[in-house]
């Protein structure tokens, strides 16, 4: 396993290769092009800030203005969901390269990972300029803590991800459980309310129990809040577990990796 | 040395029963997860098959569909894992089993050139070093730029094909890929693999085309419902494996036959027309006839004098007729007429067109008709077989109930062979057929 792992390192060409290929397809034919990497969070965004201030108008103290307070949270979510979704379809999708080619299967989910966390990217220039223009800067030692909260968030996406992968091929159904999962797991988080709201916190230990609650505070803490970040105990202890996670996924993977050329 | 090494490999498939391991709900409510995941049933792909391949060598593996090449090639290609034995490959290994498989139909050919050399072990700058190169070999030099979805089917191969051997391998692995391009195409194919043959490196190569393999090989494997019949010199491999084919189409010949006669309609009296002759030309298969004299068996003959249904062309062949008089007649003509796949009539004759006066025939007798030579083109042929009166009223007729196969390892054209030979003054030369 760990030299399959050491491998990873060899095949870092071929991935790099692979995501700017997915980012190049995708938009291949269409008349914006790339743009729409911009454009897709940017309508988003227009459109949850038109609903949540002037329809359900908002005046929840501390986390004004709203749009830009949810947006910091959506965001890394958009990059995990779409990553999980892809990812349990890759092996699939990719079957061909599985069957007829030798090649590195968990390439496939990686890329998935990898292509969406540039979307995130380029989603981030969205915020950097609500940031500006609604006068809300960051604080400026907290920003530190921001490849931190991306690093976590890579190290725990890539190991569902190879997970949700490897059993995908023999449990399709999974990829239709996840799209309702994840769902769920949305609404679940605090993305699109504030953690610090008094019936949020009456179901605390709920909350800490989902992993994604510590990336989402996180994320508002550094880009959104004022104030040094109070959650990077939790956001360390995230990561040491998506390292488990991620070896535990990989495992998995490795040890199911002979049955996808005859399985897919 | 060796360069590809198996080692009693066997290769078993699982088959999932239908539904049994669909869903994963099913597995949750049954509870039955870990035993759905070990096979409910086997099947085994290739079964204790050891060869070695001499490094530099060109190896061919023939078998019919179904036979394990295939699971052959991708065990040595290392795509799957051998389920027992072992796989031993020296050197970089490059596999032409699903041309173009990694290309992604929205982006340039430029691009996917890039990416399916990358997956093949090349790197960025190893491509582009032998890109031009590349190009040129596929002959998509004004298309390189459009995306491949745009590309016909053939295009897409050819640049599948020029990626895949611009890599360079010391191991070229081919499933059966030569029937990519046009003619002009498969030559260039050609060339390179001898190209690749003169610089010393390994060619396993997985095809139908027997002429290839004999032209190319230096050894070859035949393979048979995943285990190896025969292996080592390629024309004496060929022969049995063209041998064993031969059996099997005559079993299966043998049941065409047996089959065409049972659906042949059972006793009636003479419905058809007085004048057979007049229905020679129309090929529906059939037997009718008044029956008073019965053909009982018909048996095709060859040399030795036993039953057979493949001749070689050229071969001696009997059509030996069983018939049963019920009661003594004097007015009989034996007939017989051979037809192509077409329903051409390519010879009939009967006695009494060859000036046979009948005389008396009377409860078993037999009657052969002896073909010295058989000489006609490869093919399927057809056979009536007729028992009727001089004036065309039936006993008995048999219409293309009988089906025979003629091989020939010559692909000439037409119906009938001309024994012949051909001459040249001395300032003709012929070389020796290539290898």
């Amino acid at each position: 396993m760990f030299a399959n792992l050491a491998g990873l390192i060899r095949y870092r060409g071929l991935i790099q290769s692979l995501v700017a290929r997915e980012l190049k397809a995708r938009y291949r034919g269409s008349v914006l092009g790339f743009f729409w990497s911009f454009v897709n969070p940017l309508l988003l965004l227009l459109v949850y800030s038109f609903v949540f201030t002037y329809v359900l108008e908002n005046k929840v103290e501390g986390i004004q203005p709203y749009a830009l307070f949810m947006f910091c949270g959506i965001l890394p979510w958009t990059w995990f969901a779409s990553s999980l979704t892809e990812a349990a379809g890759s092996l699939i999708a990719g079957g061909n390269l599985i069957k007829k080619v030798l090649f590195p299967a968990e390439v496939l989910p990686i890329v998935s990972v990898l292509a969406n966390m540039v979307h995130f990217f380029l989603g981030l220039l969205i915020l950097i300029g609500f940031l500006v223009y609604y006068k809300h800067p960051p604080d400026g030692t907290d920003l530190i803590w921001f490849p931190v909260a991306v690093a976590v968030q890579l190290l725990f996406t890539t190991g569902l991800a190879l997970l949700l992968a490897a059993l995908t091929v023999h449990f399709r159904d999974i990829r239709d459980l996840l799209a309702n999962l994840l769902t769920l797991w949305f609404f679940a988080t605090p993305i699109i309310y504030p953690w610090t709201q008094a019936n949020v916190r009456r179901y605390k230990s709920v909350f800490n129990a989902n992993p994604f609650t510590h990336l989402a505070i996180s994320y508002q803490e550094i880009l959104f809040f004022n104030g040094p970040i109070g959650h990077w105990r939790w956001l360390l202890g995230l990561g040491a577990a998506s390292l488990l996670l991620f070896l535990g996924g990989y495992w998995v993977f490795d040890r199911l990796r002979d049955s996808f050329a005859e399985v897919v | 040395m060796t360069a590809i090494e198996l080692h009693h490999v066997s290769k078993v498939y699982r088959r999932y029963t239908a539904r049994h391991f669909a869903t994963l709900k099913s597995a949750l409510l049954q509870r039955s997860i870990l035993r759905d995941l070990r096979p409910s049933d086997t099947f085994p792909a290739l079964d204790d098959v050891s060869c070695s391949v001499p490094k530099g060598s060109t190896y061919g593996v023939i078998g019919r569909n179904g036979s394990g090449k295939s699971t052959a090639l991708k065990l040595v290609a290392g795509i799957t894992k051998p389920t027992a034995g072992t796989v031993r490959v020296t050197g970089r290994v490059s596999a032409l089993i699903e041309l173009g498989a990694g290309f992604h139909p929205e982006i340039s050919g430029r691009e996917n050139v890039y990416i399916n050399g990358i997956m093949l072990g090349l790197t960025r700058r190893e491509i582009q070093r032998r890109f031009d190169e590349i190009v040129e070999f596929a002959e998509l030099k004004e298309f390189i730029d459009a995306p491949v979805k745009t590309y016909s089917s053939g295009m897409y191969m050819r640049l599948g094909f020029a990626v895949a051997i611009h890599v360079n391998p010391d191991v070229l692995l081919i499933d059966e890929v030569l029937a990519v391009g046009d003619e002009g195409f498969t030559h260039k194919c050609l060339d390179k693999f001898a190209e690749f043959r003169r610089s010393g490196k390994t060619i396993l190569l997985v095809t139908h085309s027997l002429n290839l393999v004999e032209r190319f090989c230096d050894e070859a494997l035949w393979l048979d419902g995943g285990r190896a019949r025969a292996n080592g010199d390629p024309k004496r491999v060929v022969g049995a494996y063209l041998t064993a084919v031969e059996k099997t189409e005559e079993q299966l010949l043998a049941e065409t036959t047996a089959k065409a006669l049972g659906a042949a309609t059972p006793p009636a009296a003479a419905e058809r027309p007085a004048d057979p002759t007049s229905d020679m030309f129309r090929a529906t298969e059939g037997r009718w006839g008044s029956r008073e004299v019965e053909i009982r068996e018909v048996a095709l003959l060859d040399r030795s004098g036993a039953p057979a249904f493949v001749f070689h062309s050229g071969d001696a062949m009997a059509i030996r007729l069983r018939v049963n008089a019920a009661q003594p007649t004097g007015d009989f003509v034996f007939g017989v007429g051979l037809f192509n796949a077409d329903g051409v009539c390519c010879y009939g004759t009967n006695t009494f067109l060859e000036d046979m006066v009948p005389g008396r025939l009377a409860g078993e007798a037999e009657a052969t008709f002896s073909i010295d030579a058989l000489d006609l083109v490869e093919g399927t042929y057809k056979l009536d077989v007729a028992v009727h009166k001089r004036d065309g009223y039936p006993y008995d007729y048999h219409r293309l109930l009988y089906t025979f196969r003629v091989k020939s390892r010559t692909h000439d054209v037409g119906i009938y062979r001309p024994r012949h030979r051909w001459t040249f003054s001395p300032n003709v030369e012929f070389r020796a057929p290539d290898r």
